[in-house]
């Protein structure tokens, strides 16, 4: 079976696949035991399988195995944990940002790669950046209250 | 609201984590444990460590009832929240009191959690002074009933319920470490994936399965017309499922989504059934000073989880393991044994988290599919839906037609009101399986839409009111309870038509509700989220086009909580580009266990019911669902979000109320009313889309 070689969360990985056109997506879930990135439309669409290639979120169910071979790929694991998350998971968690928690993980990897951007984005920015991420559960309000929070705990662990 | 630093609630969360794992050994532990419902022990178990898990088969689905019964629990107890832990919905270790649903969480789930804590308070003070309860107890049993007559702590003296405590799922959420149903495995299983027929009523004709022959692995299933592929690879089998060639027979049994408002009143019907009679609507409309009519109408809409249905199945010889997301696990667990005959007493329902529900989705459906498939392929199984079957196959929210009549005397009060509905009639049984269906396999053929004749009548002192239902006999397609079911489509009805009242009476739309009211909980939360607003009277439309603001008043099942939301929109007056500017809600729904967790849940209660209004609509040609991706079913996105504001009036000497479903309600009928003032046009039909044209 091909194998491929790339890193994930700090680590180089090689993993076999009878398919390179299977999506990143399954070989994280399946193969390497990531299950913070989740299958939700398989379509590119709603954004809760986000994870970080060479620092730039995008959406593992439409990103190929192949595609991945000598990337960078940043999963939600990789940056924190309950007892050390990063500043961004940090603030979801502070902001109690979440209901069914689906899409959190599209949601954070989304703002990482926002706030990775553009350090100090306005209200308007964070909306326009997020706009291909979904919930259902209508936890807006709060998720946009994570990032904002995120940005200014980002911006004074600066300072 | 207290307010608590981040500090605080990293503290809070990583104790209570502890708290859970301890809840899996107990679970794990648990074989033997009593499930009677009127037992104690069913209910609570206090371990020699000193920590306590509480037992219920009402679930989290992402609700905050993990945090707000343990609160319940340890109040009663005296003891620290954190000490406590959850298992929720396994039927081998739950009694039976009844599935998630309604808002019951906490008026059903939290309150017999309460009772039983407090009954085990008062057996353990008999047993002494001895104030640790793991020596005092030490996974011993109680052998007691849990007492409805327990005393209970007076709510003046808690010091844990009415504490916006984190939530202890949500850091493992924000981590992945959460094991949700989707990431669940079991060894040996293997991947399933259902291939639906492109039609609703298309029969199998043929499989080729030599066009799966190079996918490894993969293997055809099928019974009748049930079709499936398995492999041990997960993107083997999405590959075979899409790969494989099938032909089906044509089947053009609907009637198209197009002109449904009209169809639904053409449906022969059940019965029709007055649901509401006060004084003599029909005698005193004619002689009312002023008249209005007119017709609401709400689509069919989708659960539209964000995760796909999922389930994993293990049938053996010596018992069954279903392991489901579904709201109702002991409902599944006897509705599965019974269509598939197995060993009463042997099969077991373990709940696991997935995404949000909203009642009842796919989620008994897949596992029907799980279960079919593991019979035959005699292995553990996990099926997960694609998007197009989640969507194309979930039940729905029943469409509802509604026709509205009042009269208004010559003060301007309504003294008439007649509201007549048309909606899916009840059928009794159990809601039929998609796979029981396709397979051949006999079953019962339930329909219940939920309790959708709720929220109908105007909730102000009107002497003169009917409300007739037109249980239409059936439905174009499968329906089932989708959050607050028929009361957000009634109250857009009458809340709307209230509005439109009071602008006929030339009245400002807060004092004209208000005039009708005297109940002082309901007036409450009017006047606080016409406050919020900055609501300043004078009738509707907005003298200053363009810039308009609406409010909405609703008891939840004309007995349940309190709530007001009033909304703030702009309309761009040469494009018609609506936005939703400001979003407040007053909510009271009498004693608060969790503030914050309570605000989560109406924050959700607004924002999903603004998607619903705004974009979704199920629609359908003579096959099938044709709205089956985020597309052509979209949602409401990060640009439309509103500023939300929500004051809770707690009553902390009250009876809780209930709170996943009733700030739903009241929210399209403030957004149209919001529109109506900015523009002058009233909207009756939903979705509203976001270009407002006269």
């Amino acid at each position: 079976m091909p194998k491929y070689n790339f890193q994930v969360n700090g680590k180089p990985v090689s993993v076999e696949s009878w398919d390179p056109a299977q999506p990143l997506l399954y070989v994280l879930r399946n193969t390497l035991g990531l299950h913070a990135a989740k299958f939700g439309c398989g379509l590119g669409q709603c954004g809760a399988c986000t994870v970080l290639v060479d620092g730039k979120p995008a959406r593992s169910c439409v990103s190929t195995v192949s595609q991945a071979a000598g990337r960078r790929i940043t999963t939600l694991e990789g940056l924190g944990t309950p007892e050390k998350p990063d500043a961004v998971q940090a603030a979801f968690i502070a902001e109690q940002a979440a209901q069914c928690g689906y899409c959190t993980n599209g949601m954070i990897m989304a703002a990482k790669g926002l706030l990775t951007q553009t350090p100090n984005p306005t209200g308007e920015q964070v909306k326009q950046y997020l706009a291909g991420n979904l919930c259902r559960c209508g936890t807006h309000a709060r998720i946009l209250s994570a990032v904002e929070r995120a940005a200014k705990t980002q911006h004074e662990a600066k300072a | 609201m207290q307010t608590i630093s981040r500090r605080d609630l990293l503290r809070a969360s990583a104790a209570i984590v502890v708290g859970f794992s301890l809840g899996k050994r107990a679970a794990a532990q648990g074989a033997g444990k009593t499930v009677d419902p009127g037992q104690l022990d069913s209910f609570l178990a206090i371990h020699r460590d000193g920590t306590v898990t509480v037992y219920t088969s009402l679930v989290d689905v992402g609700t905050g009832m993990l945090i707000a019964i343990p609160q319940m629990a340890a109040e009663e107890l005296g003891i620290p929240v954190e000490r406590i832990s959850v298992v929720e919905g396994d039927t081998a270790l739950t009694a039976n009191t009844g599935g998630t649903g309604g808002s019951t969480g906490l008026t059903r789930g939290g309150v017999e959690i309460r009772q039983a804590a407090a009954t085990a308070r008062r057996a353990l003070d008999k047993l002494g002074p001895n104030a640790n309860l793991g020596e005092l107890m030490g996974d011993r049993q109680f052998n007691l009933r849990s007492d409805p007559n327990a005393p209970l702590k007076n709510p003046a003296n808690y010091t844990i319920v009415g504490k916006p405590l984190p939530r202890p799922d949500i850091p493992g959420k924000c981590t992945g470490t959460t094991v949700y149903l989707q990431d669940h495995t079991v060894p040996g299983m293997l991947h399933a994936r259902v291939v639906r027929p492109p039609a609703f009523g298309a029969k199998l004709l043929t499989v080729d399965e030599a066009s799966i022959k190079s996918i490894p692995d993969a293997r055809v299933v099928r019974s009748g017309n049930f079709l499936a592929v398995t492999a041990k690879d997960e993107w083997a089998a999405i590959r075979a499922a899409r790969d494989l060639k099938a032909t089906w027979s044509e089947w053009k049994g609907l009637p198209g989504s197009d002109n449904l408002d009209q169809n639904i009143r053409k449906t022969p019907l059940d019965k029709d059934q007055t649901l509401v009679s006060r004084g003599d609507a029909a005698q005193a409309l004619p002689k009312t000073a002023k008249q209005l009519k007119a017709s609401y109408w709400w689509p069919f809409q989708s659960h539209a989880s964000l995760a796909p249905c999922c389930a994993i199945a293990d049938v053996r010889d010596d018992g069954t393991t279903i392991w489901s997301s579904t709201q109702g696990t002991h409902a599944l667990r006897n509705n599965l044994t019974k269509l598939f005959g197995l060993p009463a007493g042997k099969t077991r329902v373990i709940f696991l988290p997935g995404a949000g529900s909203y009642g009842g989705n796919g989620n008994d459906d897949v596992a029907a599919d799980a279960v079919l498939i593991s019979k035959m392929v005699h292995a553990p199984v996990r099926v997960q839906w694609m998007r197009a079957d989640e969507h194309g196959w979930d039940p729905k929210g029943p469409a509802q037609a509604l026709d509205v009549h009042a009269g208004l005397d010559a003060d301007g009060r309504i003294v008439a009101w007649d509201t007549q509905m048309w909606v899916p009639t009840n059928i009794p049984g159990t809601r039929a399986f998609i796979a029981a269906d396709l397979a051949g396999i006999e079953q019962e053929h339930g329909q219940s839409p939920g309790g959708v004749i709720n929220n109908a009548d105007p909730p102000y002192n009107v002497p003169h009111v009917t409300v007739t239902a037109h249980w239409v006999k059936t439905s174009p397609l499968k329906v089932s309870n989708l959050r607050a079911p028929g009361r957000i489509g009634n109250a857009f009805a009458v809340e709307s038509f209230t509005d439109e009242l009071a602008a006929a009476a030339g009245a400002d739309p807060v004092a004209f509700r208000l005039r009708g009211l005297t109940d002082p909980r309901a007036i409450a939360v009017i006047e606080r989220a016409a406050q919020m607003i900055g609501w300043q009277p004078r009738p509707s439309p907005n003298p200053t086009p363009g810039v308009g603001r609406g409010i909405a008043y609703v008891r939840y099942n004309q007995a349940l909580n309190y709530i007001a939301v009033a909304i703030e929109v702009a309309v761009d007056r040469g494009s018609g580009k609506l936005a939703i500017r400001r979003v407040a809600c007053a909510h009271d729904s009498g004693l608060v266990v969790n503030p914050d967790a309570l605000r989560n849940q109406v924050e959700g209660c607004i924002m999903q019911t603004l998607s619903r209004t705004l974009h979704e609509e199920v629609k359908f040609d003579q096959s099938h669902v044709t709205t089956v991706d985020w597309a052509r079913y979209p949602l409401l996105t990060f640009p439309e979000v509103p500023a939300v504001e929500v004051a809770l009036l707690n009553h902390p000497e009250l009876p809780i109320l209930g709170a996943g479903e009733g700030a739903t309600a009241p929210v399209a009928a403030a957004l149209g009313n919001a529109i109506f003032d900015a523009t002058g046009i009233r909207l009756r039909r939903a979705p509203f889309g976001t270009t407002i044209k006269a």
